[in-house]
């Protein structure tokens, strides 16, 4: 066996088990062979649909703790906070210096999610007034009086159901400092109203019935049940260390994102289709075996694309199809000087090798021109953008190695076979 | 063709100096909210005299176009994310009926359009430089043969005919048909910017390579000339697929990414025609006492 046979053998078998790997879903469609595990490409919000937010810590008043230790304070307090979605791997990152980036896939209701994450709640226990006291605009409690007794001497709330009502309340339970100051607040009490504020409003007037000294308490508003769960997870959550502001939010509505897959999906089939033919009018066999290599570099790239993973955007797809026009490019590049060396007399053999030789430089210029803007791009510009970057960048690496080994031996081997006697089909 | 990419480059930059390039809140700050009246668009007039004689300041100082059949563009000045909530109010309260659907929602703090604009800047410079010594590098070698000054000077005012075309085309669209710039151009602008430098390089390579083997002892117009010729049929195949595979993504991408394709499907097939009628004029021209 010649050693281009051999390379040619382990490029099928590559191809095939990477097949395998980008797309087991077609695979596992055939009857009878065992089922293979399918995951799915990384996609971006703009594809999935959902929120994108970017916060700015404000590190101003941070005392003696490092910037670094208070913005990761932040983060896990927001992660907290997020996981009430039950969305399926928020992201919570932070990036920079006093930056924080929150991605919520598949929901519709950012402004529900901007006041979960940025909003700290401030409960408060109040007494000292009666049921009928109205707000005014000089005291906007209505007469009630602070106790002392806040949010931040919470242990834990949870979501409990009446049992006869069988209404949603929330259930409180306080921490040692709190569970002392509730027990002199109720003995205080006794027979009269004590008034729970949320954020300045009030949500609940209970009238105390027994002093309350193991630190537990209910209120009872008029919950619906996902209020009473926001409420909770809102309280669960903590204060944020420092106090963050909304720069930057884009929401996709889920269709949108649905509408912009498949007109991606679309564009890249299209443009698949479109240079194939253009190959192959203009270069007949050659570019056959260019398409054959077009579709090993697809392979790869899909491939890597789930490796690593690289998370597919409008501007990652378009950069995609944009890599699939560079990737002809080299052989075009060999192509033309074969045909060149051909016209001059050589033989399909020594025209074959000139052709991969004399193009080499330009080949090379070309990649190394491209990967640099690339990798410019990437890191010196944002997140748009560095999707675009990052697919273009994998491609013009890829295409480097299959435009020069694949279609190389592709080529090698259809000139040693019968089709090398016909010299016509490669001019 | 040297006149005319002269007159449509000097066009180009008239173009971006009276109209101004019009800029995506990506880069000015502000809100654009994105949405589809299922059941129909009420008329635009309609849509525009509500929001005129609104109350709300937000409201009342946003601008409205047309999308589609059914779609409205909403954009704001804003400097808070609050335009989607009061606008969303508003076209609820008054067209309850029409099956108003959120499609997209942007908002970007001035402060991120700022930063946005110092990246993208940074990046053009960095890219720049990079590029200049990669042409730098390339052409020592060729500085035997052909002048360093007559190849710089050509690659360089080519480079400039691809790039600052481009950026004329979208200042003519943004004034008469409202085509805004977003982050993405930037990176359109790098890829052409990275892409046609190598054409240059090979043309001028070629014509080393014809001065080398020495067969002829042609004026240098001839050399260039036969060099551009040898290479025509490649530099426009070369194009042609990327630029085909760039159509795909104009016609079939979908709206937001379509004038970006643009972008570089023009940029990308002015280089290869800058190589030609730009970049080897100037060769000639400039590199005439040279030649030994």
């Amino acid at each position: 066996m010649t050693r281009n046979a051999k390379i040619l053998i382990s490029i099928a078998v590559g191809s095939l088990l990477l097949f395998i790997y980008v797309a087991p879903n077609l695979i596992n469609r055939i009857p009878g062979l065992p089922k293979l595990p399918e995951r799915p490409f990384t996609l971006g919000l703009d594809l999935l649909g959902g929120v994108h937010l970017q916060y700015k810590a404000d590190l101003s008043n941070i005392g003696t703790s490092s910037p670094g230790d208070a913005l990761a304070g932040v983060r896990d307090v927001v992660e907290r906070r997020v996981n009430y979605f039950g969305v399926s791997e928020p992201l919570v990152q932070i990036s920079g210096t006093d930056r924080l980036i929150v991605e919520l896939a598949g929901i519709d209701d950012a402004d529900t999610a901007i006041k979960l994450i940025g909003e700290t709640p401030f409960l408060e226990f109040r007494d000292g007034s009666t049921l009928d006291a109205v707000p005014t605009e000089k005291d906007p409690y209505g007469g009630w009086k602070s106790t002392g007794l806040t949010g931040s001497q919470l242990k834990r709330a949870q979501v409990v159901f009446d049992s006869q009502t069988s209404r949603a309340q929330v259930d409180l339970t306080f921490n040692d400092e709190g569970t002392k100051l509730f027990g002199e607040i109720t003995k205080r009490n006794l027979g009269k109203p004590v008034a729970v504020f949320l954020d300045g409003v009030p949500i609940s007037i209970p009238t105390v019935q027994t002093a309350i000294t193991d630190g537990r308490a209910v209120i009872s508003g008029s919950f619906t049940p996902s209020e009473a769960k926001l409420l909770a997870t809102r309280l669960n959550s903590g204060a944020l260390p420092v106090p963050i502001k909304l720069i930057s939010q884009q929401t996709v509505g889920a269709s949108l994102g649905k509408q912009s897959l498949s007109d991606s999906m679309r564009a890249g089939i299209w443009g698949l289709i479109l240079v194939a033919l253009f190959m192959l009018i203009f270069y007949r066999l050659p570019g056959i075996t260019a398409m054959m290599a077009l579709l090993v570099y697809l392979l790869i790239t899909l491939a890597v694309y789930k490796l690593l993973p690289v998370t597919l955007t409008l501007a990652g797809i378009a950069g995609f199809i944009l890599s699939l026009g560079m990737a002809l490019d080299a052989n075009v590049l060999i192509f033309a000087r074969m045909k060149e060396e051909l016209a001059s007399g050589k033989p399909l053999s020594i025209s074959l090798a000139e052709g991969f030789h004399r193009s080499w430089p330009s080949i090379r210029d070309s990649h190394v021109t491209t990967f640099i803007s690339a990798f410019v791009l990437y890191a010196f510009t944002t997140s748009i953008v560095r999707g675009f970057a990052l697919t273009l960048g994998i491609g013009v690496v890829i295409s480097l190695f299959t435009s020069i080994i694949v279609t190389r031996t592709f080529l090698r081997a259809m000139i040693a076979g019968r089709l090398g006697r016909y010299t016509w089909l490669f001019s | 063709m040297f006149t005319v990419s002269l007159i449509v480059f000097a066009a180009s930059i008239v173009a971006i100096f009276s109209y101004g390039l019009n800029f995506d809140v990506d880069f000015t700050g502000g809100s654009v909210l994105e949405v589809e009246f299922t059941n129909g668009r009420p008329p635009i007039e309609d849509i525009v005299s509500v929001f005129e004689s609104s109350k709300d300041p937000i409201v009342h100082a946003t601008t409205v176009t047309p999308l589609g059949e059914l779609g409205l563009v909403v954009r704001s000045s804003d400097k808070t994310n609050a335009t989607h909530g009061v606008v969303t109010s508003v076209l609820l309260k008054n067209w309850p009926e029409a099956g108003l659907q959120e499609r997209q929602f942007d908002f970007i703090g001035p402060s991120v359009g700022e930063e946005l604009k110092q990246k993208s800047i940074t990046a053009i410079v960095i890219l720049l430089i990079a590029v200049l010594l990669y042409i730098a590098f390339m052409f020592r070698a060729l500085s035997r043969s052909l002048s360093l000054w007559a190849m710089s000077a050509g690659t360089v005012l080519g480079l400039a005919h691809d790039i600052i075309i481009p950026i004329g085309l979208f200042a003519v669209l943004g004034h008469f048909a409202g085509v805004q710039i977003s982050a993405i151009y930037v990176a359109a602008i790098l890829t052409i910017l990275g892409y046609t430098v190598s054409d240059k390089v090979v043309i001028y390579d070629r014509v080393r390579e014809n001065i080398l083997r020495g067969s002829s002892k042609a004026p240098l117009a001839d050399l260039v000339h036969t060099s551009v010729m040898q290479t025509l049929v490649r530099s426009i195949n070369n194009t042609l697929v990327v630029v085909i595979s760039s159509l795909a993504v104009f016609l079939f991408g979908g709206e937001s990414i379509k004038y970006f394709a643009l972008a570089l499907m023009v940029g990308i097939a002015l280089g290869a025609y800058s190589s030609i009628f730009v970049a080897s004029p100037i060769l000639v021209w400039m590199g005439k006492g040279k030649r030994t």
